[in-house]
């Protein structure tokens, strides 16, 4: 068996440490470092942007919190500023109600002052027209001049008979 | 190829006789002599070369771009280095990082090496003896000075099983150190034993195909699965060559 014939054990053993010593020599020297950086760079910049992704989630959750947050508030001022004017408007309602109440009620009496000074001057007036009809009267029928004072009492007491 | 040569090398005259053992042969191709040493480069040296070239160039020129994703050959490089680093993690824990280059080495070196064996015509340096008792007795070697380096005397307390009764010790550290003694032997001639036995089993079973003429066909179809068997054994024999260096180096570096 060639295997066990002597004569190329030297040369066999000589140039497997020269190829496995050249071998090991590239490999540790070149090309296992330069794998392991390239292993190792992938990791790292899968990591950096497994990181990175979490991060922008994160802070899309906080927008999305502070959005909802805001439109909470903005709902909470809408209802606060509605139920205010909604105040407002029933106070200036109230309060011109209440007004114009008053000027009604003065007006009123502002009216009923004047007719019943109008009544009473109208009936002054009656009185003395009374008197005078009287008085002419009495002088057409029995010629008597009786005067505008006693025309006027007798008319006078004959209307305050009858009120 | 490698069977026609065998072929036309032995076969003068009437019928084939086919010699499976030719393809073992080593012829020197640059002859040096240094002394009484015979140091030539021969068509072993040849192909250790090749597969130093091989590995060489499979793990540095796709790399040159350092690029973050991998080209195809790149993921190749990737794959092994991946391979060989979980290999030896898995069985050597984190204190075995510091080999990783020679346990890559010798991986790459032994897998290259089986799998160029494939090749008609090419010269399996696996196949030798002396090739692989080398490899294994520089692992031999190694593992003991790690393990006496890192635990001084204590590293000899390896062979005596804790807890064992003291008047088994005899028989025990007998036991053990046979066993220990024995790991360089196994691991080389089980990797000599299946290279040799491998290619020349194919090469016997290929000869029978000329031998028989169109009944040929049986031992070629044989001589094709066996090629995919080999395929297999050479894949399998270089891992377990280096898993094994692997867990020698653990019992070295964290003992049993």
């Amino acid at each position: 068996m060639p295997q066990f014939n002597p004569e190329w054990f030297a040369s066999q053993i000589f140039w497997l440490v020269v190829t496995f010593v050249v071998l090991y020599l590239l490999m540790s020297r070149i090309a296992l470092p330069r794998v392991s950086q390239i292993i190792e760079d992938r990791q790292n910049k899968v990591e950096d942007d497994l990181a990175k992704a979490e991060k922008l989630r994160t802070e899309a959750q906080e927008v999305y919190q502070a959005y909802e947050k805001a439109l909470q508030e903005a709902r909470a001022d809408a209802q606060k500023v509605l139920r205010e004017t909604g105040d407002e408007i029933a106070a200036e309602q109230a309060k011109r109600n209440e007004a114009f109440t008053k000027e009604l009620d003065q007006k009123t009496r502002e009216a009923e002052d004047r007719i019943q000074a109008a009544k009473t001057e109208a009936l002054d007036s009656l009185q003395s027209v009374a008197g005078e009809v009287a008085q002419s009267a009495t002088a057409k029928l029995i010629g008597a001049n009786i005067g505008k004072d006693r025309a006027e009492k007798a008319v006078k007491q004959a209307m305050g008979g009858e009120s | 190829m490698a069977e026609a040569q065998s072929a036309n090398g032995h076969g003068g005259g009437g019928g084939f006789e086919l010699d499976p053992l030719h393809q073992f042969e080593i012829h020197a191709i640059v002859p040096i002599q240094v002394g009484d040493l015979n140091l030539s480069y021969t068509n072993s040296s040849l192909w250790m070369t090749i597969a130093v070239i091989l590995i060489t160039a499979l793990m540095t020129l796709p790399t040159r771009g350092r690029a973050l994703i991998p080209g195809r050959i790149q993921s190749i490089a990737e794959v092994l280095y991946e391979t060989t680093a979980n290999m030896l993690r898995e069985s050597a824990g984190r204190e075995g990082r510091a080999y990783f280059p020679f346990i890559f080495s010798l991986f790459s070196f032994l897998l290259v090496g089986n799998l160029q064996g494939l090749i008609p015509g090419s010269f399996t340096f696996t196949s030798h003896i002396v090739v692989t008792f080398s490899l294994a007795i520089v692992v031999f070697l190694g593992t003991t000075a790690i393990g006496f380096i890192k635990h001084g005397p204590h590293f000899l307390k390896f062979f005596m099983p804790e807890g064992a009764p003291i008047w088994s010790a005899p028989l025990l550290v007998f036991i053990e150190l046979i066993s220990y003694l024995s790991r360089p032997v196994s691991l080389a001639l089980r990797l000599f034993a299946n290279m040799l036995v491998g290619h020349a089993l194919l090469k016997t079973i290929a000869g029978f195909v000329f031998v028989l003429g169109i009944a040929g066909i049986v031992p070629l179809a044989a001589t094709v699965a066996i090629t995919a068997l080999e395929f297999l054994v050479a894949v399998l024999q270089a891992y377990v060559f280096a898993i094994l260096s692997c867990i020698y180096l653990n019992d070295a570096l964290h003992m049993h």
